[in-house]
């Protein structure tokens, strides 16, 4: 093989590998991208209906309740303007309390409830997504809440 | 001196993604110094949040230092800084003056009055212009300035007692020994 | 006043690592050997003021001395003495003077240990490593002083996160900085090496064991990070794909095709400007990994407090380190031409793939890792990148890799396959393929093709890599530690994938409500809630549940798990009860009550999990073994120029 028709090679080769790359990236990204939305967004029509995607903001003091003996929980997300229900089951994070911020993981429901498959608190040690800590500095709102 | 352009490639992808982080750094504002620091304190004088016949001001705490914090009732990083602006009120190091910021003065007072008043005095901006002074653009704020009433440190988003000993108590003159 | 020492201490250090860099890169520039000379003294006042810098800072925590900010923040009076010291790099400044010592460190080690390397190449290297130095000593005494004091003193300290409050993560930093900071060292050779234009291969045999070095420390590091997450988290994960993990997975997948790489351009003098791009790469990845980390672009678990001028300066600290070597790079490396030739079959060839697809999972990583930001830079929304799409493109190149692994460990330089290395592959691959159907199908009931898959691959690279060791026995043949290094690291690789397939393929996590006296079963193992009662340690007050197991009857373990509220405030914690065995581990951990006298508990049945951790220890292993070999010790001068037969 010349050095010509090596060199070739070389570049279809790198050239399809890059192309695989790509291709792959893409097919990866494609479920994988989760977007976050706050309760003002979500009622806004915002949110991707049917898919998964995470909501984020406070929990409201005295929202948090338990069906008595069983891992389900439901609890209220707010931004201050508006509020979205979420349902839970299983363990809520060491870090999760009322009045402290949370992030859900899930899915609208046609009943405007959130279907969390996952809770994740604000202060969490383990995870702090970088729009929540954003979200924790309001620009003011378009009118004085009423 | 030829230069292949393939070995320019690395630097060329790295100066792109160098682009981004610096897009990435000024997009949250909070990630830059702000350019208020050193200079003097924008002066206002506004109406008292509680009393509206009364004025509150930057003058007030001319000759100690003390803490602009700019909350309202909309915001949500301000319900999760309270508690710890009510600790540092209790401290007693600095005066905190509050500044509520385009907000409904009956809720203000509402919020004051069920969560508690870490502040000396409230001043009252419903339209903002007092708050666009001192450049800001978004609530939590807390600017700490000095005896010389000069602002020496601005605090994006909600005040933490490990960023009040880290950051600010150090900025601060000793503590007398009687208060 | 020892912190304040401790300040002047570092200020001193800096003006050393000034030195360190004028009088080597100057010194080499004008031939000048007393200038070089002095370059070296610096090298070594610099590791002692900046030892004693760290030191002070110790002595700080030791002593409790809650005058000084840091400590304030991160410790707390009845902090155990362990967790003080640990302390000293629990948050931003405190790590950032442990990079600082790391980097003297192996400064120093370099300069004890190149007697060997011509005088100017020499100062050439060590004058890089003080132009770091400079930066990230400059760093701390401009943004992140970590000896500010704080008057009056607080009385009592923050503490020191919960989390860290662990052996593994007390000891994961310092070993996993030796990783990262060591990569600086062939940073500076290959920066040394194109400044000089030099066209042979010998900073190649020179790099090598001071990269293996660097690179088996980062592969603890970051298993000993997994580890810590697994048993310490709560939940059971081992690896999140989180922005900080893949900050330091990303230096080890370019340390691995470098330490690959180095061994082509060693041995054939092939691939040079591409090992020096790797080179570059690698120490350029562990300093993006720290901006990530530190300038709040993408904040995570590990996320140090963000402060705006932080930002800024390691952006430029990056940008003139990271800018100026590849334009070094891109200036030099055309100079630099191989030609020799080499088989398809021929172990270069397989070099060249295993880089291939290391690179390609790298870029992969690198790219999710970083979209969030780039959408967020054009506006585009605030998203993140699940997990899944790293598991995605990190598998998908693995695989061929994996593959190809078992064939190249037998492929000879330049000639390619010889013929009695196809016979044992074949064995081999027929083995691994049985074995990966009897373990799918007797262990555990299930043949799913990618486990399948996972196994066989798993397996044949062990098997694979065992036969060169017996094969050399066999025929009485010497087997150098740079062989038994490679087949022990590969071998590792192979019992993590093992362990990997394993835990992924069969892991059953279930959430439940009980009551004392209830049970739940998984995987087919009886989980019984026996009791649950009030305990207290040294700086924590909380409760602890008896979770007794047994499977068909027979008792295996029981299990303790914890919540704990330390006296310092804040949130619960969670211990997890852990019970390891050989072939998996069980797992349970305790939430909260839910009234009705039930609690809730996650169990966790995880097969295999082990051998992820121990496979990485073998692959760490295998490199400080092949590090060792005699080769790296005798002078590298009387070798220089050498040509290197094909086969070993």
């Amino acid at each position: 093989m010349t050095p010509r028709r090596k060199r070739l090679l070389a570049v279809v080769a790198i050239l399809a590998g890059v192309g695989a790359a790509t291709a792959l990236a893409m097919l990866a990204f494609q479920d994988n991208l989760l977007y976050f939305y706050n309760p003002s967004q979500v009622l806004a029509g915002d949110a991707p209906g049917g898919r998964t995607f995470r909501i984020g903001g406070m929990v409201t003091e005295g929202s948090l309740q338990r069906t008595e003996g069983t891992l389900q929980v439901r609890f209220v997300v707010t931004d201050y303007q508006h509020s979205i229900p979420v349902r839970y089951e299983g363990l809520l994070p060491d870090l999760f309390r009322e009045g402290q911020g949370v992030i859900a993981h899930g899915k609208m429901t046609a009943s405007g409830e959130f279907a969390a498959d996952e809770v994740l608190a604000k202060h969490d040690e383990n995870y702090m997504p970088p729009e929540v800590a954003e979200s924790l500095h309001t620009p003011t709102p378009a009118r004085v809440s009423e | 001196m030829k230069l292949p352009f393939r070995f320019l490639v690395p630097a060329i992808a790295f100066a792109v993604l160098v682009a981004f982080f610096v897009i990435g750094l000024q997009r949250e504002p909070g990630r830059i110094p702000s350019p208020l620091i050193g200079k003097p304190a924008p002066a206002f004088s506004l109406e008292s949040l509680g009393e509206p016949a009364w004025k509150v001001g930057s003058a007030d705490f001319s000759g100690r230092p003390w803490l602009l914090n700019v909350w309202a009732t909309w915001c949500v990083g301000c319900r999760d800084e309270h508690e710890a602006l009510l600790a540092i009120a209790r401290e007693n190091r600095v005066a905190i003056m509050g500044l509520n910021w385009r907000d409904d003065r009956a809720l203000a007072l509402r919020w004051l009055a069920q969560l508690g008043n870490p502040y000396v005095s409230v001043a009252y901006d419903p339209e903002g212009r007092t708050a666009i002074d001192w450049g800001v653009y978004g609530a939590p704020e807390t600017f700490l300035v000095d005896a010389d009433g000069r602002v020496i440190k601005k605090h994006v988003g909600p005040l933490t007692m490990e960023t009040w000993e880290r950051e600010f108590l150090p900025l601060l003159p000793p503590a007398e020994a009687a208060k | 006043m020892i912190p304040e020492l401790g300040h002047f201490a570092l200020i001193l250090a800096l003006l050393l690592s000034v030195a360190q860099a004028v009088f080597n890169l100057g010194g080499a520039a004008r031939g000048n050997m007393a200038w070089m000379a002095a370059g070296r003294s610096a090298v070594v006042g610099q590791f002692v003021f900046v030892a004693l810098a760290f030191g002070s800072l110790a002595w700080a925590f030791i002593q409790r001395d809650f005058s000084v900010v840091y400590v304030a923040t991160n410790s707390h009076s009845q902090l155990p003495l362990f967790y003080r010291i640990a302390a000293v790099w629990g948050a931003h400044e405190g790590s950032l003077l442990l990079w600082s010592l790391c980097l003297a460190g192996w400064t120093l080690a370099v300069a004890a240990c190149s007697g060997s390397l011509e005088a100017p190449f020499r100062s050439r290297v060590l004058g890089f490593l003080g132009l770091i130095s400079i930066g990230f000593q400059l760093f701390m005494l401009t943004t992140s002083n970590p000896f500010k004091r704080l008057m009056p003193a607080a009385s009592e300290g923050l503490d020191l996160n919960p989390l860290l409050q662990d052996f593994a993560l007390a000891v994961h930093p310092p070993i996993l900085y030796l990783g990262y900071v060591g990569f600086s060292v062939a940073f500076a050779f290959a920066c040394a090496t194109l400044l000089e234009g030099r066209l042979d291969a010998a900073w190649a045999r020179w790099t090598r064991p001071w990269t293996l070095a660097a690179w088996l420390f980062l592969t603890i590091g970051i298993a000993l990070g997994s580890w810590w997450a697994y048993y310490e988290l709560g939940w059971g994960g081992w690896w999140f794909w989180d922005p900080v993990e893949n900050a330091s997975f990303m230096p080890w997948l370019a340390g691995t095709a470098l330490i690959h790489s180095l061994a082509v351009t060693e041995k054939r003098g092939l691939f040079k400007s591409w090992t020096l791009l790797l080179a570059v790469s690698a120490f350029s990845l562990s300093l993006l990994g720290t901006f990530l980390v530190r300038s709040g672009v993408l904040i995570s678990v590990h996320a140090f407090a963000t402060d705006p001028k932080r930002g800024i300066f390691i952006l430029a600290f990056l940008t003139i380190v990271i800018g100026g070597a590849l334009l070094l790079y891109a200036w030099r490396a055309p100079r630099l031409k191989s030609a020799a030739g080499f088989e398809v079959t021929a172990r270069e060839s397989f070099l060249l793939f295993n880089n291939a697809f290391l690179v390609a999972a790298l870029g992969l990583i690198l790219l999710g890792t970083l979209y969030p930001l780039f959408m967020d830079a054009l506006e585009l929304g605030k998203i993140s990148v699940g997990p899944p799409y790293f598991e995605l493109v990190f598998l998908v190149p693995m695989l061929p890799l994996l593959a190809l692994l078992g064939v190249g460990m037998h492929a000879a330089w330049k000639r390619g396959l010889l013929g009695s290395a196809r016979n044992r592959l074949y064995a081999a691959a027929g083995l691994g393929i049985g074995g990966a159907l009897l373990i799918g199908g007797a262990a555990y009931g299930d043949l799913r093709p990618m486990t399948t898959l996972g196994f066989a691959l798993a397996l044949w690279v062990m098997l694979s890599a065992l036969a060169i060791p017996l094969a050399r026995i066999r025929a009485r043949q010497p087997l150098p530690a740079a062989v038994l290094g490679m087949v022990v690291a590969h071998f590792g690789i192979g019992l993590a994938t093992l362990g990997i397939t394993g835990v992924q393929s069969f892991k059953v996590e279930k959430d439940f409500a009980l009551a004392v006296g209830e049970a739940a079963q998984i995987a087919g193992y009886d989980f019984r809630f026996a009791a649950i009662r009030d305990v207290q340690g040294p700086n924590f007050i909380g409760v602890e549940a008896d979770i007794v197991v047994t499977r068909e009857g027979s008792p295996v373990t029981v299990l303790h798990p914890q919540k704990r509220l330390y006296n310092s405030g804040g949130n619960p914690m969670t211990e997890a009860g852990i019970e390891v065995g050989a072939a998996r581990d069980l797992f349970a951990a305790l939430g909260d009550e839910l009234g009705q006298g039930r609690w809730s508990l996650r169990l966790q049945y995880k097969p295999l999990i082990r051998y992820i951790w121990l496979g990485a220890i073998l692959v760490a292993f295998g490199g400080l073994i092949a590090a060792l070999d005699r080769r790296y010790r005798v002078p590298a001068q009387a070798r220089a120029g050498e040509t290197v037969p094909a086969t070993q």
